[in-house]
């Protein structure tokens, strides 16, 4: 298949993987961090850290859209969901998420309108549909989908539809690097960034990365040979003594982003003072929420939403995971009580999320794939 | 994290009436979850070197732990399945996981046979001397006419392919009709048709029915539940169970052709592709693979779940590895590209015309010659193989050249977001 196949190439591979392996100084052990969950999906559906050797290391990072929304907003949203006049609309991702009364799943199977989309505008269609009913978008993501939750709202204001509006959980990435920078438990040497957030925000954001943390940033598509090119990258800018900000995904990202999408981003939402990440805690400046002029379209305004605050089951250490300080399997619950059927903590959830993956894709140590493939 | 507001931790926000941060916040069911991890935790731990280990002989050091932990979940997977949510959600009916715990925590669990036990696509049932296979199941596809074919025919083709890779020649069949208010005679008159047809092509007869109308709104146009009685003439045994180290697994033809075509026609996504839905009966194709190939092990049809759930089964019941190659799947660039746009994978893609065979290795030449020379079976492949260790797993090599493991989903495959 064109445009797919050619960044999956096996001998590639085999001569990234020897570039990669001779750029290694000898003794030093390498981590670096995928910022983003498609690029851990990559990684681990493909079979990824087979081409890498062992003093190369991936870390997982935070940017798995719904693996970072903490319990609370699920409750939100389930209360906002209950009123009898409300459909609740929702990506299929967030339909698994475990809020403490269940998941979005167990609420429709009790009776609570709740319908999965593939894209924001096929809420506005059910509102258009559904006259009589008011309908919520459960807006989650990061700068990848809220210019298409800005173009809803945008639309839903120039129609003029009264009966739509947006549960914003929209979270912005560099406030949680700059966390995961900050905290103390941490070694990394390098950073891939986000490529589908970047085609929208561009590279500049992350500078402050390379200037003032000393950290390379090389920002990767998603498919394979993307990611093992950009740990290439990541290593001779290391080889070199050099910090610096490189796009390796430049047939999508453009270095000063879509300002076309970061306009209506700019005009309908604006950044909330702080918002509460699963298993990170609040973080400044993180998240968006609908602008005054748009209150109309805001669930948060148009409902009485309780705006609860629910503490992450203690044994769950999707924080730690999130911050790449543990590996999934070194949570205390991961793979017994905490399982893609039975999810407790997000990074479980999606097919993004660190744990998912591991359990779903991994689940055999690297050694024992190893002698397997070879056999 | 020092981006943090830690003056805000455990505060509700602005109007908040949540519970305070000390409070058990899932009183329900994360309780249950870890009270159950504990429980498994205080077994006996066996060291990760004896028993069933999957460790190298001597692991690097680090991997100990690793190890240590695998072990643990492959025991929690092997305890006895439980139904832990109060109510019946989607994920029990898509095939995976979430339906495998219901069959044997409900199901397996109030009924239980050494028939039933098996849980194969037909139960073998000996009446005087003779071996016949009875099977039944309910369609419930909407839309109810797709490319490729209609609820009817589909009614008729599942039922006969499974008694067909039960290794039974299908004969008679029973039709359950459910239909709500309303539904118009004319498409009734377009099923019912069609099903004459498919059971005409398989050589078999619908010879009793019921009809049942419910009240609009209670149903969706119309169900129907088809059971069908087979007679198995050889003496071979055959199931999941039977596959052994040195096995081929074959599958019949390009998978994920029905479950596409499906998602396509609800006409929610937007994406147009050149597909139609695979469903076709299986009995022809059986009888030549197994007139021509004594080794066979066990044949399933690729339904609900796909592909990847069947390679479970097959790893999970006989005990062994199977180790499939992406590059030898073959799969349609039409639903390849709709799963690529969809991010969903193919092998866990239903098919209602395809199986999967496994067959002694030294016969996969002969078995595949055997299926290809039959039209349903043109572009059969040989996807893998089976190894003895790790058991219960299945392993795909990628076509990029690494190496994974492909296990159940919980419900069904959903997209993703971004």
């Amino acid at each position: 298949m064109r445009f797919v196949d050619e960044f999956r190439n096996a001998d590639q591979a085999r001569a990234l993987s020897a570039k990669i392996a001779a750029a290694r100084e000898p003794g030093r052990h390498y981590k670096f961090m995928e910022v983003c969950g498609g690029h851990t999906h990559t990684i681990y559906k493909h079979g990824l850290e087979d081409y890498l050797p062992e003093s190369v290391e991936l870390v997982h990072g935070p940017g798995c859209p719904v693996c970072v929304i903490p319990m609370g907003r699920v409750d939100d949203a389930m209360h906002l969901a209950s009123a009898p006049d409300v459909i609740m609309t929702s990506f299929g991702d967030m339909m698994r998420v475990p809020g403490s009364t269940g998941s979005f799943f167990d609420a429709k199977a009790r009776g609570t309108d709740i319908r999965m989309v593939y894209s924001p505008l096929d809420s506005l269609k059910i509102a258009r549909q559904n006259p009589d009913r008011r309908v919520v978008f459960m807006a989650i993501g990061f700068e990848t989908t809220a210019p298409s939750t800005a173009m809803t709202v945008l639309r839903a204001a120039a129609e003029g539809l009264e009966n739509f509006s947006v549960f914003c959980n929209h979270v912005t990435i560099v406030p949680a690097i700059k966390a995961i920078l900050d905290s103390p438990d941490l070694r990394l040497d390098g950073f891939l960034g986000p490529g589908h957030v970047s085609t929208v925000i561009g590279c500049r954001p992350y500078e402050f990365i390379a200037r003032d943390y000393g950290k390379p940033v090389v920002v990767a598509g998603f498919e394979p040979l993307d990611i093992l090119q950009s740990i290439y990258m990541l290593m001779v800018q290391l080889s070199d003594g050099r910090a610096a900000v490189q796009n390796q995904y430049t047939r999508v990202v453009p270095w000063d982003g879509n300002p076309v999408a970061l306009r209506a981003i700019g005009q309908t939402m604006e950044l909330r003072p702080y918002f509460e990440w699963r298993g990170l805690g609040f973080i400044s400046h993180s998240a968006l929420r609908m602008r005054a002029d748009f209150a109309r379209f805001d669930a948060e305004q148009q409902f009485d939403v309780p705006g609860v605050r629910v503490a992450d089951p203690k044994a769950c250490q999707c924080g730690e995971v999130l911050k790449g300080v543990l590996k999934p399997w070194e949570c205390k619950v991961f793979g017994t009580a905490c399982t893609p059927e039975t999810p407790i903590g997000t990074c479980m959830v999606s097919p993004e999320g660190a744990c998912a993956a591991y359990y779903n894709f991994g689940r055999l140590s690297r050694q024992r794939v190893k002698e397997v493939s070879r056999s | 994290m020092t981006a943090g507001h830690p003056g805000m931790a455990g505060q509700a926000r602005a109007g908040g009436r949540g519970p305070g941060p000390g409070e058990d916040p899932g009183a329900g069911w994360v309780a249950a979850a870890l009270r159950e991890h504990d429980e498994l935790a205080a077994q006996a731990v066996p060291s990760p070197h004896d028993g069933r280990t999957r460790g190298s002989p001597q692991p690097p050091p680090g991997t100990v732990r690793e190890e240590e932990v695998l072990e643990r979940i492959d025991r929690a997977r092997r305890s006895r399945p439980r139904v832990k949510e109060q109510r019946i959600t989607m994920s029990h009916g898509a095939g995976g996981k979430a339906t495998r715990t219901l069959v044997e925590a409900i199901f397996l669990d109030a009924f239980r046979n050494p028939l039933l036990e098996p849980l194969e696509d037909a139960a073998q049932l000996h009446v005087n001397g003779s071996r016949v296979a009875l099977t039944t199941d309910s369609y419930v596809v909407s839309p109810l006419f797709f490319p490729g074919g209609n609820i009817g025919d589909l009614a008729v083709n599942g039922t006969v392919n499974d008694l067909a890779v039960a290794g039974a020649i299908p004969l008679y069949l029973s039709a359950g009709f459910l239909l709500e208010e309303g539904f118009p005679v004319d498409d009734l008159r377009r099923i019912v048709a069609s099903m004459q047809d498919a059971a005409a092509a398989a050589g078999v007869q619908v010879v009793t029915g019921d009809t049942k109308v419910v009240e609009r709104g209670k149903a969706d146009g119309c169900y129907i539940n088809t059971a069908g009685v087979g007679i198995i003439e050889h003496h071979r045994t055959l199931g999941v169970a039977q596959a052994r180290p040195g096995d081929s697994v074959i599958v019949s033809g390009p998978i994920g052709d029905h479950g596409i075509t499906i998602m396509l026609a609800r006409g929610e996504l937007d994406i147009e592709a050149d597909v139609t839905s695979d469903t076709a009966p299986l009995n022809g194709l059986v009888a030549d693979l197994l007139a021509a190939t004594p080794g066979v092990r066990a044949m399933r049809d690729a339904t609900r779940g796909g592909v990847a759930t069947i390679l479970n089964e097959v790893a999970t019941d006989a005990g062994v590895c199977v180790v499939v190659s992406e590059d030898d799947i073959p799969v349609r660039p039409e639903v390849r590209g709709a799963s690529e746009l969809l991010g969903i994978d193919p092998m866990y893609v239903a098919c209602e015309g395809r199986l999967v065979a496994v067959v002694d290795g030294a016969e996969a030449d002969s078995a595949l010659a055997a299926m290809r020379a039959h039209p349903l079976g043109a572009h059969a492949a040989v996807i893998g193989h089976i190894i003895d260790d790790p058991a219960g797993i299945v392993l795909l090599k990628t076509a990029f050249g690494g190496t994974r493991v492909v296990d159940l989903l919980v419900g069904d495959p959903l997209p993703r977001i971004c």
